[in-house]
Parts: C-alpha cells; structure tokens; sequence
C-alpha cells in the first residue's frame, strides 16, 4: 500500500489586503492538494468595525457556504485541527499588507555604510524611512532623543558596526534609543531590532534591553563589501506582526490561529520567489517577482534561493499613489498612456485613487490610465531593487534587468487586466526585460499565500505552483543593439514538435508575436544581424533555445533598451497602440 | 455587502471625538459650550530636553558626583536652581539653564526636560462638550448641516458662509476675491487658479469649500492658513445637488470647515458644519450600511465621478465595464432619467 506524504491535510490560506480580505481553502483531493474554494470581502480594517477579524470572519462564513464546510465551533472559535465530522481544517496560515507603513528611524554607524543597511533592511518590509541616524550626522545625544520622542516611530532598526569592528560609536548612538524609550509610555515603546555588530549584542542588551522591546539579527552589514539582508527577515516579520497587533484590532486573534505565524504578505511572496528560484538554479539566472498592490509594489528577486526583497508602500495603488509625484515627473506616467488624456487629467486621477483606493477603472481612459500609472510604478520599483542586486549577474548591463527566468507577476491590476495583451504590455514596458524570459501571471494571487504555507506544508506550495495557478503569458526574446529602425535584425526559425518550421525575420524598433499555441514546446533557433544581442551569450551569438508556448505565444521585443518614447503625444499614442496591436489577439 | 457612507445633512446630531495623538492636558469641561477655535486640551508633544553634566560641572568621577545631585526624577526646576552642589571650596553647583523639570539623574548625568511649547486641540465645531476622553480629548455634540468632504488641507476655522457659486459647476476666480469676503467662509464650485487661493490668503478669508480643484493647486492649497476643502475630488467635478443645497440654503450662518484630511481607518475626515437655529429638528446619522434597491447613492470615479442617483438594481453575478473589467455592478439612475451600471466598488450611499 502507498502512504501519503501529506499530512496536514487541509490547510486554511487568509489574505488581509488594503482593499480586500480573502480566505482559501485547500484540501488534499486523490493525494494532491486541491483549491476547493475561497471567500472574498472588502477589509474592515477602517471605520465604522476597525476589526479586521469582522472582514475575514464574513469572508468565512462566505467559504462556509460555498464549501459547507463548518469552520467555527459553537463557541464562535476557529477550529483546527479538523475534527472526524468533517469541520475544520488542520492549519492555518495567514498574510496581511493592510495599513500604514510602519515608521521607522534607522541607525548606523556611517551613513552611507550601516546606516544605508538598516534603511535597506527597512525597504524589505511595509516601512518608511522617517529619520536616520549616523555618528555623521552630528547631532548629540539629546537631539536624537528628542527627535525619536517626536517622530514616535514604530520600529528603530541599528546596524551599526562591522564584524569585528568598532564597537563605541554604536553604545553611544544607542544611548539616545534607550532614553528616548525610557520617557515614552511602557506601551508606546517602539521596537528595536539590533542587527550590528555581533560581538557587541551582549552589551547592547545590557544597556536597553530591559527599555525597549529588543530583537536580534545577524549583522546587516557584516563587512564593508557585504551587506546580508535576508537572515533579518524572521527577526523583521516577528516584529511587523507585533507592530500591527497593536495598531489593528483583530489582527492578534488571526495570528493566534496561525500559532503566532501571520506573515506581511510581501515576505510571503519573497518566500515563494526564493522557493522557485532554487527549482530554477539550473538555468543561472535569477526568478524575479513582481507584485503590484494597493499598499505597495513588491520586487522580489532570488537567485538560486538567495532573495533580494524591495518593497516600496510609495509605489502602492492606493491611499500612498501620490508619492508616485515625488519619485518621478508626470510626464513619466503619461508616456505610457495609449489613449487621448491631458496630463491633468492623469494628475487628478493619481490623487482622486488615493482618496477612493477601492474604485475600479470604468471607461478605456480610466482603465489605460490605471495600467500608465501600474507601468510606471513597476519601472520605478524595479529601479530601485536592482540596486540589491549581486555584483555579475548572466546579462547585466547597467540600468537594465539582468536575465530572469521566470518573471511571475501578481496584483490586482496586472492579473484582473480585461486582455492579456494589456498585461503584457505593462510588464515589457515597466520591467524592460532582457534576455530570454517566460512571464508567467499569478492569476489568482497565490504566491503570498503559497509562501505562508511553505512553513506549514511545503508540499502543498511546491503542488500549487503549477500553470493552473501560474499562467505562461508569453516567452519573451529581447533583442539589443543598435541599428537604424525598420533594420532587420533578427533571423527566427521556429519548429514544433511535430516538425514543422516556419521562418521570420524581425526589424529592429518592432514587436512582433510567433505564433506557439499554449503549452506547446517548439525549438527556436535565432541568428541576430548586426551583432545584436538576444541573450544567447553575447553580442551577435545565436543559437537554439527549447520554448514553451504561452497564452500569447512567443513574443520577439526589438524595441531597444531601455526603451525610447517620443514625447510628440499624437506620435506617443499612435507607437503604444501599434505595440499594444502587434501582441493582441488574432497575432498569436 | 458593507457600503460606505458619506453625510449630505440638513439638520444632523453629530457626534465628533476630538483627540490628541498623545496624552496630555484636558482644559474643558462637561458640558462647557464651545466655538470651533477654543482650546479643548494640550499636550507636549514635541518635548525638548537638555543633558547636564554634572560630573564634569563639579570636577568628580560621574558615581562621585550622583552623590551630590540634590534633585530627583519628578522635580521642577526653575532657572537657576541648584541641580548639584555645592562642593570644595569655592562651593561649585550646577544650576538649571533654563525651567524644566528632571526626568533622569544618575551616572554623573541630569536629563533636564524643558517647558517647551505645548500643541493645543481646538474644538474644530461650535457644540457642546458631552464626553472628556482620558488625558486624550473629547467628545463635542453639536446640530447643524452636515457635510461631508473628500480631501482637506489640515486647517480649521469658521466664519459666516458667503456663497461665491450660483451653480454647482461655476468656476470660482480671482476677481470674485473682493473685500466684503474678508473674515467669512466662501462656498465656490471649481477652482484651477492659484490665484484665488492666493487672493483669498490677501483678504484673508477663514475658510473655502470648494466642489473640486485642480490637483496642480495640492501644493499651494496645503500653504493657504484657512481650512479648504474638496467636496468631489480633483479636477473639474461639479457639486452634487444635495451638498449644493445644503449649503445655498446655509448662506450667512455660521459654517464651521474642518478641513482634517481623511484618514480611512479613524474615519476622521473633511467636513463642514453649518449651524442650525436652536430647535431645529435633526436626524441621527448612521455611519454603517448595506447597499440596497432604492438608497440614493454617489459615484466616486470617473465618467461619472460625483453624480448622485438611485440604486436600481443589484447586478448578480459579475458584469463587464465598459473598459472590459469584469466586477459586481449596480444599476443607478441619475436625475436626468439616464441609467448606468457602475461597480458596486465606486459607489457610497449617502445618507
């Protein structure tokens, strides 16, 4: 007889967005994990409940009815494990993005060495970085004091020191924390996680130990070559679930369903990306992830399970949209526009979301001024998390993403998109990939909830990322170079499994779609001209690559990199239209 | 499915918590009447302090000098007071700088906190204080209109309302700015030109509520000193009809504008108060709903952003946008006879 090799049976997904919250159910269907149906409710997190627990229990009793599942005990309590009648579920995970960013003041040594640590370790969860201190900045201990009574942050992250290095600047900088926690209230005490200097942990929690909440991580900045982010990422989603217990009612009774493990969604997802990318070490390149949401835009970039996580609540769709402004000019946003709007109009409507996060884009122009502002944020973002990214990367070229394969994308905006053509255009024109790449989209927003349950149950993540959850969108061959536009560039012989070749050749300043129905396996032999570069190895190198046809086929973007757009509106338009045309349906 | 509400009221009991982000100094009372600008409570919170050394003040090592520290934690200290001393011969003190009082004293250290300036809680509407809530704030109840506003740039004040608008779409312009308006409140439609913020700011004037603005003005709205706020949103959004009402009706009473900008999970946000003679009768406002057939509801996006109709019917299932999104809709019916399926996300009942 076979056993099993599951044993957690069925497990219980909750989502706390910003906009909505969402519970699944899964449960094992002949040995494997199946997705037997979810509930889905605006959050309460705002007025008149502020009880987040109210959303997620509507959203229960929602899954109760679509499932008949009895999940609550008489008593009105979750039950786990599940019971021999059937109610129940055997574990529970839980994710949350809702609510602010958390405030946090950053503290190194220098500023641009430990000091940039602690603000980059900030950057890879829901954070905003209100005030730094360094012994550069030469303010005195009573106006750092002064400054953290002020600014009531809800997190002050140190990392001061390298290994073995120097131990006295840090104590002292220390010296303000702990006053400054001593004179607030015991309850309005910030959270202080010490991720410095190894040899000094001893001391520092002798000397504000028994004044701040204090949490420990290996050193952030362990020399002054290295900075090592992802060992803080427990030490980080302890202290963002704490953090929000206290801000969020409801919040501490979900977390006790998940035994004390509610995650901030973007680690989640960063944890599902890190996964895959160990799956997709053979290929050398990284797998990156992309997650546009209301509170934040999400890059989560592994390589060979070594995870860079940027996490950017400025790049959100939601209340934060006008900080968008601040990181770039308009004119940024409306280059990606396709239809006749006035900038003003695209200002309004960045300010008009923010007021009204939840509305939907109802007309055309609503909805590819919405997709303008989800490109845009996702170039920004991806701007900054290349910044993260290890030295050497297969197909770095600066300014550009390295090679990735695959690129996985979620969020609303990307995966509700009415066309697929829609989407892609988002990603080709906001991420700019290069190299050969597969898209695949997240269509049911599973990655955050996939990397919960890794901790519980890695089988039912490793079972779930299949293309029933990850559609392939389309493989994406980059063509770079240069050469006068309408120059042919490219030679593309594509043959099927069954033998069949057809040929094309491709002009640079195009897009254009090779025709490969979903799920087929073709072989793709390409010869660039001109010494271009298609991710082959090297300028001008061909070669032979196995594709898997997606939704849209195999799509070939000899549109240059980074990409040039004419600021002449009427020609704007006329070029995104043609590029949104050449990959819509009927081409592949 | 829960909706959200937004307040157009004639005659309304509001019931507001007005609270400070810290703890602090309660100054009224139950019961006290008060005007939109008296101060209902204070706190610090912005203390400043100073560290004195008092090891190196009286020449010791610091567990020497904790000896000769003459004040304890909790002790107000004026200017020149002795903190330390005396000792040798020359009877060396150390002496407060300045007023405070001593919050740490050990380790040859004193952390002085200093009398620094205290941020007041104004009563933002003119009411009766009905509740004290801790050391924190209170609760003020007050009759009049209400209505209720999208953005606000922080500020508050009140004045007599003086209408600049005779339609719900009319442009407000700088050479509607003239003197007769100094100290009231204004009451425009659409405003795209900096220079009436600024030609209002000249008068001055005490508040502005306008149907919507420019979002180009955000920078300068938020430098003005009166409270301004945005009925509809951005861009050029005529008001609706019910708020239009409410306030030509409202002409030369007093209108309180709170112009505190919306924060989604206090529900603190914009609005304008316009006081009601002494036995007006009032509803209770309810701040929960459901969306249901016949409720009178707004549109907060565009083509139809800030239209006011009747819920006609609750699409099951999900509809396809003209853009192509597929969501939950409603039939609404504008006033005009015109029938349109808008996402249930777009809408908010008003009541």
């Amino acid at each position: 007889m076979q056993s099993s090799l599951i044993n957690a049976d069925s497990v219980l997904a909750i989502e706390i967005g910003t906009v909505n919250t969402r519970v699944i159910l899964f449960d094992v269907v002949e040995g494997r994990y199946r997705f037997l149906g979810q509930g889905l409710v605006p959050t309460t997190l705002g007025a008149p409940g502020n009880d987040v627990s109210a959303g997620v229990k509507a959203a229960l009793d929602q899954l109760h009815d679509i499932t008949g599942r009895v999940l609550f005990n008489s008593e009105g309590q979750l039950v786990i494990p599940s019971q021999p009648n059937g109610s129940g579920v055997d574990a529970c995970v839980a994710t949350l993005s809702a609510g602010p960013p958390l405030n946090v003041v950053a503290i190194g040594l220098l500023e641009d060495v430990s000091a940039e640590s602690a603000k980059n370790l900030a950057s890879t969860t829901y954070a905003q970085v209100v005030d730094t201190m360094s012994l550069n900045d030469r303010r005195d201990t009573v106006s750092r004091l002064d400054n953290i009574l002020k600014i009531h942050p809800d997190l002050i992250i140190v990392a001061g020191g390298i290994e073995n290095g120097a131990s006295q600047g840090v104590i002292e900088l220390l010296e303000a924390v702990g006053l400054a926690c001593y004179l607030m209230p015991k309850e309005q005490r910030p959270e202080v996680l010490y991720a410095g200097n190894s040899a000094l942990v001893k001391e520092v929690q002798s000397s504000i130990g028994t004044l701040v909440n204090l949490h420990v991580a290996p050193n952030v900045r362990p020399s002054y070559e290295s900075e090592q982010l992802t060992p803080s990422q427990p030490a980080l989603a302890q202290i963002f679930r704490l953090v929000r217990s206290r801000q969020m009612r409801g919040v501490q009774e979900v977390d006790e369903w998940t035994g004390n493990h509610l995650m901030p969604a973007a680690t989640a997802f960063g944890r599902t990306i890190r996964f895959i990318s160990k799956e997709y070490a053979h290929t050398q390149k990284g797998v990156l992830g992309v997650d546009v949401g209301a509170s934040a835009t999400t890059v989560a970039s592994a390589f060979d399970g070594d995870l860079r996580l940027s996490i950017r609540p400025g790049l959100g769709l939601g209340e934060n949209l006008p900080q968008i402004l601040d990181l770039c000019n308009l004119g940024d946003i409306t280059r990606w526009v396709p239809v006749d709007v006035s900038d003003n109009y695209v200002r309004d409507y960045i300010y008009n979301k923010s007021i009204y996060p939840t509305s939907l884009p109802i007309g055309p122009e609503e909805l590819a001024t919405e997709q303008a502002i989800a490109c845009q944020a996702m170039h920004l973002a991806i701007k900054h998390a290349i910044k993260s990214y290890p030295p050497n990367l297969p197909g770095s070229i600066a300014g550009l993403l390295p090679w990735f394969e695959p690129i996985i994308v979620a969020g609303g905006v990307l995966t509700k998109a009415p066309a697929n053509n829609q989407t892609v255009m988002m990603i080709l024109n906001g991420l700019q990939p290069t190299g050969v790449t597969t898209i695949a989209l997240d269509r049911n927003n599973l990655a955050a909830s996939l990397g919960a349950t890794a901790g519980v149950t890695p089988l039912m993540t490793v079972q779930s990322l299949d293309t029933t959850n990850f559609v392939n969108l389309c493989t994406i061959i980059t063509a770079i170079g240069t050469a006068p536009t309408s120059t042919p560039i490219l030679r593309v012989r594509l043959t099927s499994e069954d033998g069949v070749s057809s040929e094309q050749e491709v002009l640079q300043g195009t897009l254009s779609v090779i025709k490969l129905p979903l799920g087929q396996v073709g072989s793709l032999h390409l010869t660039p001209l001109h010494r271009y570069d298609v991710g082959m190895g090297g300028l001008g190198r061909g070669g032979t690559v196995k594709v898997i046809g997606g939704v849209l086929g195999v799509i070939i973007d000899a549109r240059g990199r980074p990409l040039h757009i004419p600021a002449e509106p009427t020609q704007r338009r006329d070029l995104l239209n043609s590029w949104l045309s050449a990959i819509s349906p009927g081409k592949y | 499915m829960l909706a959200p509400i937004t307040h157009f009221i004639s005659a309304a009991d509001i019931r507001r918590e007005r609270l400070m982000t810290a703890g602090g100094r309660i100054i009224a009372r139950r019961g006290q009447q008060v005007n939109p600008l008296e101060i209902v409570a204070e706190a610090i919170l912005e203390p400043q302090h100073i560290l004195l050394d008092i090891s190196g003040g009286l020449g010791l090592p610091p567990k020497d000098a904790d000896h000769y520290i003459q004040r304890r934690a909790g002790d107000e200290v004026g200017e020149g007071d002795v903190i330390a001393g005396p000792i040798g011969i020359s009877r060396r003190v150390v002496r407060a700088p300045m007023p405070g009082t001593v919050v740490l004293a050990g380790g040859g250290e004193v952390l002085l906190e200093l009398e620094g300036e205290s941020t007041e809680l104004k009563a933002g509407y003119s009411g009766v204080i009905t509740d004290i809530v801790g050391d924190r704030g209170v609760v003020i109840e007050v009759t009049g209109s209400l209505i209720q506003c999208v953005w606000g740039n922080g500020k508050l004040n009140y004045g007599l309302l003086n209408l600049l608008a005779h339609a719900p779409d009319e442009p407000i312009t700088p050479g509607m700015m003239d003197v007769s308006l100094r100290g009231s409140v204004v009451m425009g439609g659409i405003c795209e030109d900096e220079k009436v913020l600024s030609a209002a700011e000249d008068l001055p004037i005490r508040g502005m509520v306008l149907a919507s603005m420019d979002s180009s003005l955000v920078p300068a709205a938020m430098e003005v000193s009166y409270p301004l706020v945005l009925i509809e949103g951005f861009g050029k959004l005529p008001m609706n009809q019910d708020a239009f009402t409410i306030l030509t009706s409202g002409s030369m009473r007093e209108t309180s504008v709170m112009a505190e900008p919306w924060n989604h999970i206090t529900n603190t946000r914009p609005e304008v108060v316009i006081a009601l003679p002494e036995g007006a009768r009032a509803d209770v406002i309810s701040d929960s709903a459901t969306f249901r057939i016949g409720q009178k509801v707004r549109v907060i996006s565009p083509p139809y952003k800030s239209m006011i109709g009747t819920l006609t019917n609750l699409q099951p299932g999900m509809s396809v946008l003209t853009g192509g999104l597929r969501t939950q809709t409603a039939g609404i019916r504008f006033t005009n006879g015109d029938v349109v399926q808008v996402p249930l996300a777009n809408l908010e009942v008003v009541g």
